[in-house]
């Protein structure tokens, strides 16, 4: 059974269709990637998802429940978390304490503080930035700040986790590196769903790959299906 | 130095010091001049003013100029219900109604973001102020009302009590997980919400809280002025000294808004006195020099001189 599954969603900005009769399903364990140009309406079937956005029509079912009408902290209470393209860390606050509030605040219920802070400092090694603990947010490099929201959205313990092009921006090295950071958190049994532009970790990562072009489905499939697919080349490539 | 010296240091201390101050405040009727009880009634108007202020805009980085509406309705509910009540229960009254009533504005209001919410904030208190006003005038005929008059030694505990609940409620809240959560949403409003945060919830609840106490100090001061009326209730004053006295002091750490409220009250105080016909003036000017020259308030200046004196290293000592 599909953990995450959505039937024609569809979402208009002014007359602008950006995310049209979308159908979609993440099935549990699976990682499934999330890709095509810019202005495909990626990020904004993310926010639809995660109820940032309010779909025109649609609905987007989370293990069964129809969650379309929710609010964003009830979704995140449900067990489905997200990151941010452009990066929302709490900058001013420490870098410990921007994934403790994802402890505090997420599925689990009254949690202590001491919990919360060993849940966090785990994380912060999990995702590996554990020497930065007591900086400000606003310190990290960018990319540094991308594995934060990781962080702070695992520590909301989702069944479902949404990453928002994490890899953009890296270099080849922190790339492979975020490469493995997706499959240890799918090993901890945490479903992903991902939006991300780096083809060779997309490709060599996922099970099953969804091609979104001016808000339309156009494609899905295997990596292998839909690197071969003539319809996905033509829309990268052009004709 | 050991852990345990480090420990008594950083918590007993200030805790045992605190505790004694708080003792010679509650004896000072006792011992203390007729004017150092009424002005330091006033102080304690301007800390749970400004204390109330920084509890929510603080965080939230709203900036609200409701704090004469909440003041002033106090002030209202003292001068209805003052003649039929004893005083405990009529502040305690004055505060619930006042919380229900922040709940319903907060409700509406704290979608508005930015200069927004400021706006309505500050339009909420010339409605209401001339709401009243047309009410008074249309159906009882008389603009003002008589207040009930208590003495000043029982306004300056009430005070004091209000003083010391608004800062403990100020500094739990600070150290508490919603603490982090209010400043998380003052931060990325959207990727609070995306944690887990019910952010109205926690904006609308922390108003209503810092509402209760502003209207707990309206409602034990109205009873010095035995005579108010709706401009005097709702005089603009209490909704900008505030914001200056809190800005003034650092709004980082209550410690600076307290300074800053004490500083300013004296201030305020000395000028109004020595130079009742520069007040005003002096006022503004020592705004502007605090503006330009602490951008983060006292409590800001002495960290940096802090961090200074003692080296980057040990700041946190």
């Amino acid at each position: 059974m599909s953990i995450l599954e959505g039937q024609g969603v569809t979402k208009y900005f002014g007359g602008l269709a950006a995310v049209s009769n979308v159908d979609f399903h993440v099935d549990q364990g699976e990682i499934v990637g999330l890709i095509g140009p810019n202005g495909a309406g990626k990020t904004t079937l993310f926010g639809l998802i995660s109820a940032a956005v309010v779909p025109n029509s649609g609905t987007i079912r989370f293990k069964g429940e129809n969650i379309t009408s929710l609010k964003p902290h009830q979704i995140c209470k449900k067990g489905l978390a997200r990151t941010f393209q452009s990066v929302k860390v709490f900058s001013d606050m420490s870098v410990l304490n921007n994934v403790t509030l994802g402890a505090h605040f997420g599925r689990l219920q009254r949690v202590s503080e001491a919990r919360a802070t060993d849940e966090a400092a785990r994380l912060l090694e999990f995702v590996g930035l554990s020497g930065r603990a007591t900086i400000p947010a606003k310190d990290l490099t960018l990319v540094n700040q991308k594995l934060l929201e990781v962080a702070r959205a695992l520590a909301t313990k989702p069944e479902v986790l949404l990453l928002d092009e994490i890899m953009a921006g890296l270099n080849s090295t922190e790339i492979t590196q975020a490469m493995e950071l997706v499959s240890k958190i799918r090993a901890q049994g945490i479903t992903i769903f991902m939006i991300e532009h780096v083809m060779k970790a997309i490709m060599s990562v996922c099970d099953r790959i969804m091609v979104l072009d001016h808000g339309k489905k156009i494609a899905e499939g295997t990596p292998q299906e839909v690197a071969t697919s003539k319809t996905v080349v033509e829309v990268y490539l052009g004709e | 130095m050991n852990w345990r010296s480090l420990a008594l240091k950083s918590f007993l201390l200030p805790g045992v010091v605190l505790l004694i101050v708080l003792i010679i405040m509650a004896a000072l009727p006792s011992f203390g001049s007729k004017y150092s009880i009424i002005f330091l009634s006033t102080i304690f108007m301007y800390i749970v003013l400004t204390t109330g202020w920084v509890m929510f805009s603080g965080p939230t980085r709203q900036i609200s100029l409701a704090t004469a509406v909440f003041f002033g309705i106090g002030i209202y509910v003292a001068a209805i219900l003052g003649m039929h009540l004893p005083l405990v229960v009529m502040v305690l009254v004055s505060g619930l109604i006042s919380s229900v009533m922040a709940l319903m504005v907060g409700g509406l209001t704290l979608r508005l973001k930015g200069v927004y919410f400021t706006i309505f904030t500050f339009g909420l208190l010339e409605l209401i102020k001339n709401l009243i006003n047309w009410y008074e005038v249309t159906f009882t005929g008389t603009r003002g009302r008589f207040v009930v008059v208590v003495n000043n030694n029982t306004i300056y505990l009430y005070m004091l009590a209000i003083t010391g609940l608004t800062l403990l409620t100020a500094f739990l809240i600070r150290r508490s997980k919603y603490g982090l959560a209010l400043q998380s949403i003052g931060e990325q409003e959207e990727a609070a919400a995306h944690i887990g945060i019910n952010v109205t919830v926690m904006k609308v609840s922390i108003f209503a809280i810092s509402a209760f106490f502003m209207w707990a100090a309206g409602a034990v001061m109205a009873t010095r002025w035995t005579y108010i009326d709706p401009f005097m209730a709702f005089n603009m004053n209490y909704s900008f000294t505030p914001v200056l006295m809190a800005i003034f002091g650092g709004v980082g750490q209550l410690g600076g808004v307290v300074i800053g409220a004490i500083i300013f009250a004296y201030l305020e105080q000395i000028l109004i006195t020595q130079y009742p016909y520069y007040y005003m003036l002096l006022f503004g000017l020592v705004m502007v020099i605090s503006m330009l020259f602490l951008p983060n308030g006292l409590a800001g200046m002495v960290q940096k001189w802090r961090a200074r004196t003692v080296g980057g290293g040990n700041v946190h000592s």
